[in-house]
């Protein structure tokens, strides 16, 4: 049979951001793959050599517009390692609750996605209404509804009250039953759903270990690791297990990212409860001497930060590694064999973020 | 489609989840909400430290002249500037910045003495 290339992206309407497979197909039956990256590239890791080291914080945070306070915390997290500064107690707990709300909405704003891209619209609008109530209490929290910008060098800009927090556990609340009544036995039980994600996809195990998987992709093929399982921030101290799913295909990965959002809504409740009285912020000086790694778990999987600083106001280096950079790989070996229709929504159980690849 | 039948049908029922805003007023941003950026020309000394920690580069200070140009469309709105400032001369409202049809500048010089 003849072989015929199919662009899939840049611009197609599952994807949110500009990413090219091309598929080989043998009729509708994908062969292989070539992916094709390089379309939004913007030059923050030079932009952060050329700004302060407390401005990039900022810069950071807008690698990626869903994971936002991640990037800004593992940033902040890399560099008070270099400079030898132990964040308060408190602050700790507070980055918990502001990462977890961040995890909880890009979670629910993939799933919308994703139901989305297989046709199911009502479960989109039912998702994304639950996002915008978690979006509210990003806005009550942090000031702001999306890059939530609370994360700076020595601690936290922002303080939860006691009020404050009896108003997020009444939200996380009525969250929690909605999604109880409405999202989460549809993607339960819904034939659909099934239809469209169970055994498609499939990345075993030792592939996803072998081709470097990271997150709930890596997670859905039964691997438990995940960076929070290394105790930075306050997580070492709230008993944190992994999610972890063993068969490895669409319908997996989808189950993992819906566990972690209830696993997201009760890290947050046991940190607001279990949050020391204290300091937020420890007043810093100097510039960073030296050069560090650090690693924290991103809603797609790990993010790796190294910096290089000598002791003046800018950074001599600023590398990222980002989740889907590392995701790429096993979707290589997860989409040949399938069927042209199943690409959009293979190429979405990995949740790209291209901006984040690309940087 | 089965088990999401009964949150349609309530859905049918029920109003829209979103606000139907040019008839109805839109919610008020939460009280922490972080808006619009003012600065306070009576109690500004034109030191010029708000415009070095911005981290978008959005406050340009001229502490010879006493002219601080600030550039709202250049704005993050972190509140950097708000926390930094010594003489509490700027201060970040919890109302949302004002659309506009082009990249307005906003120019403060000091108050004229009474």
């Amino acid at each position: 049979m003849a072989r015929i290339v199919v662009p899939f992206g840049p611009q197609h309407p599952v994807l949110p951001e500009p990413i090219q497979l091309k598929l080989e197909c043998e009729d509708e039956k994908v062969v292989g793959v070539m992916p094709a990256i390089g379309y939004i590239h913007r030059g923050i890791e030079k932009a952060a050599e050329r700004n302060a080291f407390r401005q990039n914080v900022f810069l950071c945070e807008r690698i990626c517009g869903i994971c936002s306070i991640i990037h800004a915390e593992t940033y902040c997290e890399t560099i008070e390692k270099i400079m030898g500064i132990e964040i308060p107690p408190r602050a700790k707990y507070l980055r918990v609750v502001f990462s977890e709300e961040s995890r909880m909405h890009s979670h629910l704003l993939w799933l919308g996605l994703l139901a989305d891209g297989f046709g199911f619209e009502s479960l989109f609008m039912q998702v994304w209404r639950l996002r915008e109530m978690v979006l509210d209490i990003m806005e009550l929290t942090c000031g702001h509804r999306v890059i939530q910008s609370t994360n700076t060098i020595g601690g936290v800009r922002r303080d939860i009250d006691k009020e404050m927090a009896d108003d997020v556990r009444a939200r996380l609340k009525k969250w929690k039953e909605m999604m109880d009544s409405t999202v989460w036995p549809a993607i339960k039980r819904d034939p659909t759903i099934k239809a469209r994600t169970v055994g498609k996809g499939l990345l075993s195990k030792e592939q996803a270990n072998v081709l470097g998987a990271v997150g709930p992709t890596l997670r859905a093929s039964g691997v438990a690791v995940d960076m929070r399982m290394t105790g930075y921030a306050a997580f070492g101290e709230l008993g944190f297990e992994p999610v972890v799913e063993e068969a490895g295909d669409s319908y997996a990965r989808t189950l993992v990212r819906v566990k972690e959002i209830y696993q997201s809504c009760d890290l947050i409740l046991k940190a607001l409860d279990k949050m020391p009285e204290g300091e937020i912020l420890v007043e810093t000086d100097g510039f960073p001497d030296g050069e560090a790694v650090h690693r924290t778990e991103q809603p797609r999987g790990e993010v790796l930060y190294y910096a290089k600083g000598s002791g003046n106001r800018n950074l001599d280096r600023l590398k990222i590694r980002t989740p889907t950079f590392a995701n790429i790989p096993p979707l290589l070996v997860m989409l040949p064999g399938c069927e042209l229709a199943d690409v959009p929504v293979i190429t979405l159980s990995i949740d790209p973020c291209i901006a984040c690849t690309e940087r | 489609m089965p088990f999401m039948l009964g949150t349609i049908i309530r859905n049918l029922v029920t109003g829209p989840a979103t606000r139907r805003y040019p008839f109805k007023d839109l919610r008020e941003p939460m009280p922490g909400f972080r808006g619009r950026i003012v600065f306070d020309n009576t109690k500004c000394v034109f030191c010029g430290d708000c415009a070095r920690v911005c981290p978008s580069m959005a406050i340009e200070v001229d502490s010879d002249n006493k002219e601080l140009t600030y550039h709202p469309f250049r704005c993050i709105y972190c509140g950097t500037c708000v926390q930094t400032c010594l003489d509490r001369a700027i201060t970040q409202e919890n109302i949302y910045a004002a659309p506009s049809d082009h990249k307005s500048v906003e120019v403060y010089r000091p108050a004229a003495v009474a």
